[in-house]
Formats: C-alpha cells, sequence, structure tokens
C-alpha cells in the first residue's frame, strides 16, 4: 500500500487530531516516488510526511513505533492512524502514553464503539486518543510519587486523572498498568482498559 | 472481539482512502512549486520587500534577514561577544557587556520588537531582552549596532520582554524564574509566598531612545512568561501570561502542571506612571548596569545605578488584576485593534479570547472570583469572550494580518492555525517542520500589520536539510497568507535558537540605514583624521598607537622601540569615506580579537607581548586589490633594552 494523506484532505476529516501527513505502511517506497518527480519537492520530499516519518532519529523506539512493533497494539495502532494523531505520537515530548491492548478495546460495549466509528464522531475518536496521553514524563516513579503527593495527572486533551494503588497494583482510572517501556520521547504505560474521557 | 479490530481498521483504511484521494491533484503540484519559487525568487542584484529580525537565543545576538528571500544579511551582537567585528572585545565595546555580576560575555536573546508610534512600527530602534542576566538593549535602526543596554536589578529570566507600548513610552521587563526580593540567603522549598515575580516598566526618552528603569511592579512569585502591551482602545493596559501559579520549586514538569488555570496580569500602566509621579512607590536596594554608546565618542560606557523604585501592586487600587487562564499559558497577544487579549494555554488545546470591553465591565462591577495574594482575580466567565478550538495540540503563540485573522502555532500538534476573529473559527491550518515555536507577520504584534507573509520559527531540524552532525541550526519556513489557505512557500535555517523575530517593510528603514561614518564627526578620544597626525606616546609601560588604515597601507606600518610587558592600545581609525570599504586589524599573539573598522570609525584593541622579535600585524578585511600587502611589523625588544620608540611609513621615521 503506497498511498498518501495529503494535508488538505486530512484537515477537512479531522477537527481535532491535529496535523498530520499521509501514512504510508511502505516508508522505502518514497524515495522512488521523489525522484520520480523530481520538480515536485514541496509536496513529496519525505520529510515534508511530518516527524512521524522521520527514520532513524534514534536508536529507541518512540511511542509510535513502540506500539506499531506490538502485536498487542494493532487496534490502537489502527486506531491512531484512523484519527490522525501519529505526528504527536512522535514529537520531541516528552510524552506519557497509556497504551490499551487490543483486549482492552474488546471490552469497549458495541454500542459505544459503533457510535465511536461513526464518521461524524472522528474527532471523538481522536479525543479519546489523546485523553490517554499526558503531556510530560511520567516514569512509574513519578506516577507513585502522585499517590503519595496527592498530584493530579494532567492529560492531553485538557482533562485530569488520579492514579491508584491497588494492592501491588498501580491504577489509572480504572485501567491496570501492565507493564511500562521506557521510549525515545517520554514513556509508555500498557493498560488493560480503554480510558474513556467523561465527556 | 476481532469485529472492533475489523471496524477501526475499516475506519482507518477508510480515511486513509478518503485522504489519498486527492493525490492525484496535489501530485500536479509541479506547476505550484514553480510558482512557489517564484514567489521568493529575487533576481540577482533585487531587494527584499521586507526586514525580518530575528532573535539569536543562546548566540545571544540578532539576525537580520531578507524575506521573501530568507537570505540572511547580518548577524548584530547584542549581549555576546563577536570577534567578527570585536564588538565585547574592543577597548570601547567591552563596557557593553558589563553587569552587576561583572563582565558577562553571553547572553540569551529573546524577543526583538521594533518601536512604534500611534501602535505603528516606525523603525526607530529595535528592542531585544535578554533572559539569563535580565538586561534589555536597544539597536539603532541608522546604523544596525546595539546602542544600550540595562540590567533589571531584583529580578530573573527576563523572559517576558522586551515589548513595545504603542507610542514606545515603555518596554516591559519579566521574571520568569521567581526569587527572593531582596535576594536573600534562604531554603528553596520555603518558596512559596516568600519568593517575588517583579515586572520591570523602562520608560524610554523619544529623542535619543534612553532607556530609564522607572519602576518595578513587586508581583507575587509565579512565572511570568510573556506579554503584550494594549493598543488603540485598550492602549495604557498591559497584558503578562504567568505559569507555576502553584509556587512549586522543583519538578515543575509536573509540579507546575496542578493548577487548572493560571493568570493573566492586567496592568494599567499609565495609572502606576501617575501613581510614581505623584511620589508613589518606595525606592528599593538593587544594583544594575547601565551601558550606553555614544555614537560620537564611538566609546560605551557604563554606569553602575542604585535603588529602583518598586510599587506593591495593592497600594495602587483599579491598577492591577489577574484573569484565570487554562494551563500554564504561553504566548499573550492582542488584535490589532485592541479589543481582544489572546491567552495561549501551552498545555490545552484551547485559545482562550478575553474582551477588553468586558475586563472593563468585570473590573467596574467587581466581578471578583476571589483574590492571589491581594490581588483581585476576576471572573472567568466575566471576562472571557470567545474560544478558538481548534483542535491542535500546545498552543504558544498568535499574531495577526490586520484583515481579520489571527494565526497561532502549536508546538505539540507541529502546526499553525489560521482563525477569524469574532467567530472564533478555523479557517485552514498548515503543518510545520518541526514544532513550531514562535511565529511572525511584519507588524503582526502592531496596530497595522502588513499581513503577506508569515514565518514560523520552528524548533526541531532534523532532516530537513542537508545533515551537519547532531548540531543542527533551526529551521523557518515562509508561508504566503494573502489567500485563504495559507501556502508553504520557503524553508531556510536561522542562526542560533529564534525565539522571536520582528519584521517591517525594507521601504520604512531601507533609506535610512548609514553607510558609512563622517570622519568629522567622529570625537573618538585616540582618533587621528589625518597620516601626519599617526603617532606612538608611551606613558609607563602604557603605549598608545594613533593608527590610520586607507587603501592600502597602516599608518604607521613600522614600530620600533616596544617591550615585552608592555600594553599596547592600537587605535585604528579608518580613513576611508566611501560605502562599504571597512579594515580590519589583527596582531599576532593578541590575546583578544580583531577588530573591524567601518569608514570613519576608531577601534581599539589591547596587545601584551610576550616575546622579543619582530612581529606582524594585517588587515582581516580584503579591502582592495592590494590587501595582502596591507601589513605592518612591530619590533619587540627585551624589558629594560634601550630601543627607541619610533615609527615609519615607508622609512620616514619619526619619534
Amino acid at each position: 500500500m503506497n498511498i498518501q494523506f495529503t494535508i488538505k484532505s486530512l484537515t477537512s476529516v479531522l477537527v481535532l487530531a491535529g496535523f498530520l501527513a499521509c501514512n504510508s505502511s511502505d516508508e522505502k517506497s518514497n524515495p522512488n516516488q521523489s525522484t520520480g518527480e523530481a520538480a515536485d519537492l514541496t509536496e513529496t520530499s519525505a520529510s515534508n510526511k511530518g516527524q512521524a516519518f522521520i527514520e532513524g532519529d534514534s536508536e529507541e523506539k518512540n511511542a509510535l513505533q513502540l506500539a506499531i512493533g506490538s502485536e498487542d497494539h494493532t487496534t490502537l495502532v489502527t486506531a491512531v492512524k484512523a484519527a490522525g494523531v501519529e505526528n504527536a505520537l512522535v514529537n520531541v515530548g516528552p510524552l506519557t502514553v497509556f497504551a490499551p491492548t487490543n483486549s482492552a478495546f474488546d471490552k469497549i460495549d458495541q454500542a459505544t464503539l459503533e457510535d465511536l466509528l461513526k464518521p461524524e464522531n472522528k474527532a471523538k475518536l481522536a479525543n479519546i486518543l489523546v485523553h490517554h496521553v499526558a503531556p510530560s514524563n511520567y516514569p512509574v516513579k513519578t506516577l507513585e510519587k502522585n499517590i503519595e503527593k496527592d498530584r493530579k495527572l494532567y492529560m492531553a486533551d485538557g482533562s485530569y486523572l488520579e492514579v491508584v494503588r491497588k494492592g501491588e497494583d498501580l491504577y489509572i482510572g480504572d485501567a491496570k498498568i501492565m507493564a511500562s517501556v521506557n521510549v525515545s520521547n517520554g514513556w509508555v504505560h500498557i493498560i488493560d482498559n480503554v480510558l474513556l474521557p467523561n465527556n | 472481539m476481532k469485529t472492533i479490530q475489523k471496524l477501526l481498521l475499516g475506519l482507518g483504511a477508510g480515511l486513509l482512502l478518503i485522504g489519498c484521494g486527492n493525490n492525484s491533484k496535489e501530485g500536479s503540484a509541479g506547476a505550484m512549486a514553480s510558482s512557489n519559487a517564484e514567489k521568493v525568487y529575487l533576481a540577482p542584484g533585487e531587494h527584499d520587500e521586507f526586514y525580518a529580525f530575528m532573535s539569536g537565543g543562546y548566540s545571544g545576538n540578532l539576525t537580520v534577514y531578507g524575506l521573501p528571500s530568507g537570505r540572511m544579511l547580518k548577524e548584530i551582537p547584542v549581549f555576546s561577544q563577536f570577534p567578527t567585528n570585536g564588538y565585547g572585545y574592543s577597548e570601547e565595546s567591552k563596557a557593553m557587556l558589563n553587569t552587576s555580576f561583572g563582565f558577562v560575555p553571553w547572553g540569551d536573546s529573546h524577543h526583538p520588537d521594533i518601536s512604534q508610534t500611534n501602535g505603528e512600527l516606525d523603525g526607530r530602534w529595535i528592542f531585544i531582552n535578554e533572559n539569563n542576566t535580565p538586561r534589555v538593549a536597544r539597536i539603532s535602526l541608522t546604523t544596525f549596532e546595539t546602542e544600550e543596554i540595562i540590567e533589571l536589578p531584583n529580578s530573573a529570566g527576563n523572559h517576558a520582554s522586551s515589548f513595545v507600548t504603542e507610542n514606545t513610552e515603555y518596554i516591559v521587563a519579566g521574571t520568569r524564574f521567581a526569587v527572593p526580593n531582596p535576594q536573600r540567603d534562604m531554603p528553596i522549598d520555603e518558596m512559596k509566598g516568600e519568593f517575588k515575580g517583579p515586572l520591570s516598566f523602562i520608560s524610554i526618552d523619544q529623542e535619543h531612545g534612553h532607556m530609564n528603569l522607572e519602576f518595578q511592579l513587586n508581583m507575587p512569585g509565579f512565572n511570568y512568561d510573556l506579554a503584550h502591551p494594549g493598543r488603540d482602545k485598550s492602549h495604557g493596559w498591559f497584558f503578562f501570561t504567568s505559569y507555576n501559579t502553584e509556587e512549586a520549586h522543583t519538578m515543575q514538569e509536573v509540579n507546575a502542571s496542578q493548577n487548572d488555570k493560571d493568570f493573566i496580569a492586567a496592568v494599567n500602566w499609565q495609572m502606576i506612571a501617575e501613581y510614581i509621579k505623584n511620589g508613589g512607590g518606595t525606592k528599593v536596594a538593587g544594583t544594575y548596569a547601565h551601558n550606553t554608546y555614544d555614537e560620537s565618542t564611538m566609546t560605551a560606557t557604563t554606569e553602575m545605578k542604585q535603588g529602583v523604585i518598586s510599587v506593591d501592586p495593592r497600594e495602587v487600587e483599579g491598577a492591577v488584576y489577574y484573569m484565570p487562564v487554562p494551563k500554564s499559558p504561553h504566548g499573550l497577544d492582542v488584535d490589532p485593534s485592541g479589543r481582544y487579549i489572546i491567552g495561549n494555554g501551552k498545555l490545552s488545546t484551547q485559545l482562550s479570547v478575553y474582551s477588553f470591553e468586558k475586563i472593563q465591565n468585570a473590573i467596574q462591577n467587581k466581578d471578583f472570583d476571589g483574590d492571589a495574594y491581594g490581588i483581585p482575580i476576576l471572573s472567568f466567565e466575566s471576562v472571557l469572550e470567545g474560544v478558538v478550538d481548534s483542535g491542535g495540540l500546545g498552543p504558544l503563540h498568535t499574531e495577526f494580518d490586520g484583515k481579520g485573522f489571527g494565526y497561532t502555532t502549536y508546538f505539540i500538534s507541529s502546526e499553525v492555525v489560521k482563525w477569524e476573529l469574532g467567530t472564533w473559527e478555523v479557517i485552514d491550518r498548515q503543518p510545520s517542520y518541526y514544532s513550531v515555536g514562535h511565529l511572525m507577520i511584519p507588524g503582526g504584534n502592531s496596530r497595522n500589520p502588513y499581513g503577506k507573509y508569515m514565518v514560523s520559527l520552528n524548533k526541531i531540524t532534523k532532516d530537513r536539510y542537508l545533515p551537519t552532525g547532531p548540531e543542527l541550526e533551526h529551521s523557518a519556513q515562509l508561508y504566503d497568507i494573502t489567500g485563504e489557505k495559507m501556502e508553504l512557500l520557503l524553508d531556510f535555517p536561522t542562526h542560533g535558537e529564534p525565539h522571536y523575530a520582528a519584521g517591517i517593510p525594507a521601504e520604512k528603514i531601507k533609506a535610512q540605514s548609514k553607510k558609512y561614518y563622517e570622519l568629522e564627526e567622529n570625537n573618538h578620544k585616540y582618533a587621528v583624521k589625518n597620516e601626519a597626525d599617526t603617532r606612538l606616546e608611551r606613558n609607563g609601560n602604557e603605549v598608545h598607537v594613533y593608527a590610520t588604515t586607507v587603501r592600502s597601507h597602516f599608518a604607521p606600518d613600522n614600530i620600533e622601540g616596544i617591550k615585552v610587558g608592555d600594553k599596547v592600545y592600537f587605535h585604528i581609525t579608518n580613513l576611508e569615506q566611501d560605502f562599504d570599504v571597512p579594515h580590519g586589524f589583527a596582531m599576532i599573539g593578541a590575546n583578544t580579537s580583531e577588530i573591524l573598522v567601518m569608514p570613519g570609525q576608531t577601534k581599539t584593541i589591547i596587545w601584551e607581548p610576550k616575546r622579543e622579535g619582530v612581529w606582524p600585524f594585517y588587515c582581516t578585511d580584503f579591502c582592495s586589490a592590494l590587501h595582502q600587502e596591507m601589513q605592518g611589523y612591530v619590533r619587540v625588544s627585551a624589558k629594560n633594552s634601550n630601543t627607541k620608540l619610533r615609527w615609519s611609513l615607508d622609512d620616514e621615521w619619526k619619534d
């Protein structure tokens, strides 16, 4: 699949998602495309697609690359791509992403999900995804300190979430943190429930 | 539940298809790209339409670019030593970098702003602030040289600066790092309620532009980040964003985003100026350097000043209010009409738009929502006019095109969003490459913007240019904003880290740009105006060389009788009286930089010879066909030798 989103069409589709360039599932094919249209520099140069598509700028994976590489997060990756928030997950950050697994998505009731998938609710989908991102560095140690110091966790959609301890486990809202990964632009905590914003 | 996954996949694929449906249309952009090329192309010898002055960030300087070409025209040294022309190294200019902490060779320049008359750019001066050792500089837009630097005592992190009121009555300076005021030895974790965030008001003498630290408003210890003056209807007020109203002293990345809202400080500076005039305020301690460069003597001097008038904001009733603003705001911008004040909550997804009229009404009706350290907080609902809900993440800064639209940068979602004043509707959004900080429209923060181009100043460069190792220059992008949609025209690298820029139509300042200095008007203490007067004078171990340059020799060019341990001052006067004929001067073993001397100018460097021998000096600027011949020798003898002090040009020895 060698297809490109164009910025124009995307912005008409996505209200909240912020900008993104076109997704390409096969990066390597793009240079060929560029050389084929040498004059078309501003539109097709690889870097005009956005930060999500720069290769090899870190030994470490960023939050998006980690999710893409995970078998347990195919639903999340699909949703991120659909909502067009790739570039929000790859910027310099720091970001903390709470990444629901495929089985977490499976727990959402059918009606809610179907509603979410209606074309008029695409912004809502992006909003839900942004609700999973905190614009700061939150390793487990800092999350634990949040509990200790009664601090809130500020999420990129403008809401606050609370971290609580239940037994040995840390929870964000009602989602259990199952594992944590340090990525090049922050932290990814893998969770077992989708975090749905109150609104 | 595989169906869910399929649904999502279906949606994703659908979007991808919709998105890419236009690819063939955009694919014909070859024609568009070539018309973009025409828009930024200047035939050899043609001039740009606008000047763009970009702050140098950690270079400490100010760079001058032409728009739309993106050509860099000059780097003006301001807060940092600049060996290219000797600024901060030469004996005349060293004083420019004096502070109450001693000589500081470096600065972090942030926000340039051009002087205004009636709210319009007037092209007299450009001001720029220094964040690290709080200072504000004034640069002449005739000579394009730094003429004055004033330090701000009792302050730290002068970030909310150097914004100009609409008749250049005042320049402001802020405190981004709250500090004890007065400074004292105390435990850091007792900061809360103890630290202060003074806001400085510097009045400007309209004839010469000289800066005077008139008063400091001793605000509560929040982090004052950015500012803008009211204009037109709201002239007389100044607005400052603040964050860390939590007053966190550590790990601010977490602790300073706990409050749902921080504050914009609304300050009626006219009222406070009146209060001062009537003897209000208290003189408090504070030592600060005030450095001025005199164009006539070509020499900078430092006056170390003591004491500043401090104003307690609670003492001037009706002059200072807080307005709640969501999420650690960064930019604070006022639209050209002065009616709307825009808070850019950098961790929010929205812009908050306040109405000046509503602010006045809320004050009138005492529509307060409590107070912060005795400063009334205007109720958010009563002053909020609208919200720009673009869906972008991380709004930082807004400017205006004068046609009813605002342009806001979003750092996290890496884009510029165009929206309409009044309806607050989003009109267009374009990506930035990458992670844009501020943007600039020439005159975009004045009553009369020139809404033809917009420049985004991007924080992340990565792969935009040929790679140059790990350290990269920052990147700017030029957009055409004459149509409904913004159109990306050009990428160009910028020097240092431009935090902000100020643009002005070239026509406004081009004609006043000085071509050379009149030798007649050179009142430098060590100037010589003809070769006959060139000489050496010894005073103990100090030797003053009164020398001249003209194509293609120094006078004198042979010097004898210098001894090891002497301090030799080379005072070089460039006798040329023609446009663009500088001469340079460099001396082997000098522990300082070269000097680049403009026609009619005198500059001095010091040389302390350490070894006997015959040592050359030369002209560093390729001034003429015989530039390579433009050199001379100094004979250095032992400390106790009897070598006679004498000098010559073409073997006509004098002593």
